[in-house]
């Protein structure tokens, strides 16, 4: 080994020093919400398979206050994902050319967040039409 | 192709990650808001929802399991492969022993729904 020992600039904490990677890093974030969402999914999967009672133990659980401000904080992080996902779509899609014309970012984005709530309204009303 | 390039196999997990990154945009937030608010609060939906008779008929139904099973994998796939490129982003230089939790979780959980829905039968 080497006895040199250059100077390393530290690292930790780079991205709080600009708003730009503060935004960044809380959209990564979110994909800790969609594994912990998915993972109550999973559990509730798991206990439909074991029968009744602990189908209903499961739905009892979810009235937790506890489960309640989980999935409190869960929209509001799920549903930033969502505009992160649109937002930066115009730049992870290829260029759409339409009649010569690239299409403006805000167009793509804006078709995002539309597609999602038309995907939000129809999966509730899906819901509520098979719950009746 | 030339010889002794190999295949990446990035596509496949950029795939997934696309994939459940888009279903999650389009649903996630609805979904979380019926089962995590409206049902345990008994808000909007009726009382009985999801209630076991029903859930069982729509995790026993075809389109139903298919649709479970999308939404737990590709979530899971969606968020492996983001948080694992962003371990770097906060000072953890990540080799293949994270890149095989993060992904082994994602197919454990994968398999996990997979079994349970076989478990429901059809």
């Amino acid at each position: 080994m080497s006895k040199r020992r250059p100077y390393v600039r530290s690292m930790d904490g780079w991205w709080r020093k600009n708003p730009f990677f503060v935004e960044y890093m809380i959209h990564e974030g979110t994909a800790l919400f969609v594994a912990a969402y998915a993972g109550v999914l999973l559990t509730g999967l798991w206990r439909l398979s074991q029968g009744e009672a602990a189908w209903s133990a499961w739905l009892t659980a979810l009235r937790n206050p506890w489960y309640i401000g989980f999935h409190l904080v869960a929209l509001a992080a799920i549903g930033y994902h969502t505009y992160t996902w649109f937002k930066i779509m115009p730049r992870t899609m290829p260029p759409v050319i339409v009649g010569g014309q690239r299409l403006p970012g805000w167009v793509i984005t804006a078709g995002g967040l539309a597609a999602a709530a038309v995907a939000s309204l129809g999966l509730l009303a899906l819901v509520w039409g098979m719950a009746r | 192709m030339k010889p002794g390039l190999k295949r990446s196999n990035a596509p496949i997990f950029w795939a997934l990650f696309g994939a459940g990154g888009m279903l999650s945009a389009l649903l996630g937030p609805m979904l979380v808001f019926i089962t995590g608010l409206a049902i345990p609060l008994g808000i909007l939906l009726p009382a009985d929802t999801m209630s076991y008779p029903k859930m069982l008929a729509f995790a026993q139904n075809f389109i139903g399991k298919s649709f479970i099973l999308a939404i737990i994998a590709l979530f899971l796939w969606h968020a492996a492969h983001r948080i694992f490129h962003s371990l770097h982003d906060i000072g953890i230089h990540a080799g293949t022993g994270a890149k095989l939790l993060c992904y082994g979780l994602a197919m454990l959980g994968t398999v996990l729904a997979a079994y349970a829905l076989l478990v429901i039968g059809f």
